[in-house]
């Protein structure tokens, strides 16, 4: 990058900067850093939500008792929905999954926040946990059978069927990358917009009004992309996991 | 203006590497007004199908991601 250009000054990537919370020594991987407070804040969100949610167990919900309600209400149906009742099982990891993107996303959009799904290592590990299993899953249930989910029995010729099946081979093990990317780089741009905005507002003086509507709208918008984001993870890997447990076509 | 050739070809390709955003949001504009146009026709059978519009949105909008990675890669780790 090149240093000191002329004009505005704004460092939209420098926000996603691992840093040691105590002293500027290097961050290894047990330094207390500001990814680990934001995704422990995180974790801790969603167990006292859940925790305190549900430890009333009132006939008329309350506040708390209705959001963790609608979220579990949510969170089933979806499962259910994509995977059938096989993937019930399942449902608790996914659960977990959602509601620790969706606490981590949310909680980034408190200004000077850490965005921590924003860091592909973050979501690589979610996604590859995903991938993992998945494969581990489709093997253990349907043994070689589950190969069939490359073999596209429905095609016309043979020719089509092999280069369907390279095709498939690659969607395959792309899923991995596109579900982690997908959601870092959404949480990445997003908050780098916003930083670039709020470069704006500083430089323009006195219409920065301006930028700062903007700022707002886009912040309703990022609202929505965190939930949409944590959603779309969700159900991906409820599809991922139907293709699992039916492969097939 | 001064620098390299190098870090020339970094902007330039990280610019290009940004028109493939533009093939996503054709992608997810068509699914997401498919579907509206759908919903519209048989309004009661479109609440279903929230979950599919989502993952046919996340499908299109992958590809528009990827080229964002590369971008990224050429701005930052090349």
């Amino acid at each position: 990058m090149a240093e000191g250009g002329s004009g505005l000054n704004i460092h939209p990537m420098e926000q996603f900067e691992v840093r040691s919370l105590f002293g500027d020594g290097p961050v290894h991987w047990y330094t207390p850093s500001n990814a680990m407070l934001w995704m422990a804040l995180a974790v801790i969100l969603v167990s006292v939500v859940m925790v305190y949610g549900s430890r009333g167990r009132a006939l008329v919900p309350g506040r708390m008792q209705s959001i963790a309600e609608s979220i579990y209400g949510f969170s089933h149906k979806m499962v259910e929905d994509v995977t059938g009742k096989q993937g019930l099982k399942y449902f608790p990891y996914i659960m977990t999954v959602f509601m620790f993107i969706l606490g981590a996303n949310v909680l980034a959009l408190i200004p000077g926040a850490f965005a921590s799904t924003s860091h592909i290592a973050v979501t690589a590990l979610l996604a590859l946990a995903v991938f993992i299993s998945v494969t581990v899953i489709g093997f253990a249930r349907h043994g070689i059978g589950f190969l069939r989910l490359f073999w596209v029995a429905s095609a016309p010729t043979v020719a089509l069927r092999i280069i369907l099946a390279v095709i498939e081979l690659i969607s395959y093990f792309v899923r991995p990358l596109s579900h982690s990317v997908r959601l870092a780089g959404n949480m990445m741009a997003g908050h780098a917009v916003l930083k670039v905005f709020a470069g704006f507002a500083g430089a323009l003086g006195a219409v920065a009004f301006v930028p700062i509507l903007a700022i707002t709208a886009m912040y309703g918008l990022e609202l929505m992309v965190a939930v949409v984001q944590a959603y779309v993870f969700a159900i991906l890997t409820c599809v991922y996991l139907n293709d699992a447990l039916h492969p097939g076509h | 203006m001064e620098g390299n050739i190098a870090n020339m070809g970094q902007f330039i390709g990280a610019g290009m590497a940004c028109v493939g955003m533009g093939g996503a949001g054709i992608g997810v504009g068509l699914v997401a007004g498919n579907f509206l146009a759908g919903a519209l026709r048989n309004p009661a059978a479109a609440g279903e199908q929230t979950a599919t519009l989502f993952i046919g949105i996340a499908f299109a909008e992958a590809l528009g991601i990827f080229s964002f990675l590369v971008a990224l890669l050429l701005m930052f780790a090349v």
